[in-house]
């Protein structure tokens, strides 16, 4: 109990700052905080694996999350059975086309030695085969484009239950992730970093620009929910009932029935937005404390300290016969994976899917201050970042307001400084998240719970 | 004729605005590779170092034109541009003093310093947003076309046009005064040849009597001034906004590492490869064709090979086909 007594006063202080905001602010901002810092743990999770346990850097973050909020499309959008007539068949030969060239590589791979020979032939493969697929696919997704674009214009997804998506939108991750580190892994840290960040731009550009896929930027929106809808709530009997039972004592205040009523609504509006984000996080408080528990027994296991060792001297790990490219790809793919869950927790979330949201900046660099800030090796600690970052990345708006307020405050109200600091009060949270990063870095490069390695 | 209009529609579409492109890629991708070189880090915060001089040289171009001064046919910003390198290097020294030069001295292993750059790019990116805002600006003043499009037709009695913006033509001139000038600096001097040196084996320099903290200085003075002007030839050519300058960092990268990272005239071509990939890559060739091939032959479709959307791929499949085959880079920088 005593030596955890540092990861219990972290977390009792976070949990403090959101009811704070809960109680200052709402509890609809409050909750939606949490919901979000339970996503940013899972995704400082998958990060936390890669740079904690084996020391990858990982700066593909961003594709991954991509690629789970296109898995919740594809899994919970009803099919658009126009589009699929419409140009559905050149979309699967093209599909069988992309897996006949992989074999026909494969094939030459295994078959032919190393030489400049093979290189031409696999080349030419590969150049061949984008020009037929093109010439296949490009009649099929002019069509499937053209039906209903307002709307539709895509091919929809499989219209299973949202939930699916967690798992495929995390075989979606891992599937790239293990091309990506078939491909990578053997570069040099940093220059994995610049790969990886590079590889996850171009799988932007792709869900950006593919709309028979993904509708592009033209936004997938009214995803199914996991969730009831408020709409739907409202009118239900028990709910009401319920947020009768909640204010009862405030009720009972206002005597006037009509105005009793009236307040009743009110509270069972806002009561509804606040039930419906409390069923998002406790589905997101399931994932998070499953990975939590996998992630900690893998830590402690036998593969954990292999990992630990391959991290911290890979040349000796490898004398003892340990396979380091095996683990360095497994782990790989298992990080990306959770962050893939992550992304279509996301989406899930929000009802919506916006590839022109996708930016590195948000998705990438900010999850990495939050591995560095919370502990990289350690889970919690990771946790703990998620939380911490994120809070402050919202809360740093009204923060910045304050100070600005506060050291203007011998300013007339429409001095021009005072004016222009305000209006860019947004923007402190990058100078606050810089700093931040930069402090920890200096003055406590472990994070704020470091790595703390006892074998039981 | 038509075979004369075909070269010019591809002289005004590709190769100026590639040579243009690739110039201030160039600048940039050298920024890079000389920090990665002597100060031995992948720095994340390039792009926004190139907008926080940028920005400098635009408020003195805005405090220049309040005052009324100008050079006439020649944008403002010439002038502004060496007042805002003094303030580059006044910040970039800063910033070295208070954040790098710790884990230099201890010796911290690069991704820690490239970890400590990605603070740097936080910090920078919120200065200069809070100073000039998120939102695009244009700074360009003075004569815009060097030929215009309908001049040039009209003296060649040509079907194509042939603009060059004057931009492009300052681009490439500064771009090559300013590289020629580097290398003869880097190949010539002393103090060049001492930072080949400590570029290139640190501990046999530091032996032979090099001084390291002056080869940093200089670096950074260096530095300051090739982002100064690469960040402010492109905003002088498109536009100056922040958070196109950040993702202009990736093709930068690219530019660099494809050029073999640590050799400056790698990264120098590695510019012009990565521009001109990506403009040929995804130029519609249908007018090309069209000129050169018979009547009945013309083309139906774009002869587009990608379309304009994935111009930032393009790059990047290019970086990772050479981080594949040839990891040292085209030009042989050091071995990844």
């Amino acid at each position: 109990m005593r030596k955890n007594l540092n990861v219990i006063a972290a977390y009792s202080i976070m949990m403090g700052l959101i009811i704070l905001v809960g109680i200052f602010q709402s509890w609809n901002i409050a909750l939606s905080i949490f919901n979000l810092c339970l996503i940013s743990a899972v995704m400082t999770m998958g990060a936390n694996i890669q740079w904690g346990y084996a020391g990858l850097i990982n700066f593909g973050i961003m594709g991954y999350t991509a690629l789970g909020g296109l898995a919740a499309v594809l899994i919970s959008v009803n099919p658009v059975q126009e589009a699929w007539s419409a140009g559905g068949l050149n979309i699967l030969f093209s599909l069988f086309l992309i897996i006949g060239m992989v074999l026909a590589i494969r094939y030459v791979l295994n078959k032919y030695e190393k030489s400049k020979t093979r290189t031409y032939i696999i080349a030419s493969i590969i150049i061949l085969g984008i020009i037929i697929i093109r010439f296949v696919s490009e009649p099929g997704i002019e069509a499937i484009e053209e039906v209903d674009p307002a709307k539709t214009g895509f091919l929809g997804g499989f219209g299973l239950p949202i939930i699916f998506s967690w798992i495929v939108g995390a075989l979606f991750a891992g599937g790239l992730a293990f091309v990506i580190g078939k491909v990578a892994l053997g570069l040099r840290a940093d220059y994995l970093a610049i790969a990886t960040l590079l590889i996850s731009e171009i799988v932007i550009a792709i869900i950006k620009h593919e709309d028979w896929l993904t509708r592009g930027v033209k936004n997938v929106i009214g995803l199914k929910r996991p969730a009831p809808y408020e709409v739907n709530l409202q009118q239900t009997e028990w709910f009401i009932n319920l947020v009768e039972k909640f204010n009862a004592s405030k009720l009972s205040l206002i005597s006037d029935l009509t105005e009793r009523q009236a307040t009743l609504n009110q509270f069972v509006i806002e009561g509804s937005s606040i039930f419906v984000k409390l069923c998002y996080s406790g589905l997101f408080l399931v994932v998070v404390v499953i990975l939590l528990i996998l992630t900690q027994k893998a830590l402690y296991s036998p593969w954990g300290r292999m990992m630990r060792a391959i991290r911290d001297n890979e040349e000796a790990a490898n004398a003892m016969g340990k396979n380091v490219v095996k683990q360095h790809l497994l782990i790989f793919v298992l990080g990306s994976a959770i962050v893939g869950i992550a992304g279509a927790m996301l989406v899930t979330q929000d009802g919506l899917f916006t590839p022109g949201s996708y930016r590195p900046m948000r998705y990438t660099f900010l999850i990495w201050v939050m591995v560095i800030v919370g502990g990289s090796g350690n889970n919690f600690g990771a946790i703990l970042g998620g939380f911490v970052v994120w809070f402050l990345w919202i809360e740093a708006a009204p923060i910045g307001l304050y100070l600005v307020n506060l050291t203007t405050a011998g300013l007339d109200d429409t001095h021009f400084l005072k004016v222009h600091l305000i209006e860019s009060v947004p923007y402190f949270r990058f100078l606050m998240m810089g700093m931040g990063l930069l402090l920890i870095m200096r003055y406590r490069p472990r994070g704020i719970l470091p790595e703390k390695i006892e074998i039981k | 004729m038509d075979f004369l209009n075909a070269i010019i529609l591809l002289l005004n579409y590709i190769f100026v605005p590639a040579l243009a492109y690739g110039s201030q890629l160039a600048l940039g991708a050298i920024f890079v590779t000389l920090i990665y070189g002597i100060l031995r880090f992948a720095n994340f915060a390039t792009g926004d170092m190139m907008s926080f001089g940028t920005m400098f040289t635009i408020l003195f171009t805005w405090y220049f034109q309040s005052v009324g001064i100008g050079l006439g046919l020649l944008p403002t910003a010439l002038l502004a541009i060496p007042f805002a390198i003094i303030f580059m290097i006044g910040y970039m020294l800063l910033i070295d003093k208070f954040v790098f030069k710790y884990y230099r001295v201890n010796k911290s292993p690069p991704v820690q310093l490239a970890m400590v750059s990605i603070g740097v790019m936080f910090v920078t990116q919120a200065v200069v947003r809070i100073i000039i805002g998120p939102s695009d600006r244009r700074f360009f003043d003075g004569e815009k076309f060097l030929i215009k499009a309908g001049e040039f037709k009209d003296i060649t009695g040509l079907n194509e046009g042939l603009a060059i913006k004057s931009t492009q033509v300052i681009t490439i001139l500064v771009t090559v005064v300013l590289v020629s000038t580097l290398f003869w600096f880097l190949n010539k001097t002393k103090t060049g040849k001492s930072m080949r040196a400590y570029s290139d084996n640190e501990d046999l320099a530091l032996l032979s009597g090099i001084d390291p903290k002056k080869i940093v200085m200089i670096t950074w003075i260096i530095a300051g001034i090739l982002a100064t002007i690469g960040g402010a030839l492109y905003g002088l050519d498109k536009s100056f906004k922040p958070f196109t300058y950040f993702n202009n960092m990736l093709p930068i990268f690219a530019a660099a590492i494809v050029g073999g990272i640590g050799n400056p005239f790698g990264a120098f071509l590695g510019g012009y490869v990565i521009a001109f990939s990506e403009i040929l890559l995804t130029y519609a060739y249908k007018k090309f064709f069209m000129y050169v091939l018979p009547e009945s032959m013309a083309p139906d479709g774009l002869i587009q090979l990608l379309s304009t959307d994935y111009k930032f791929a393009v790059s990047f499949s290019i970086l990772v086909i050479v981080l594949l085959y040839r990891p040292s880079g085209i030009f042989k920088g050091k071995v990844l």
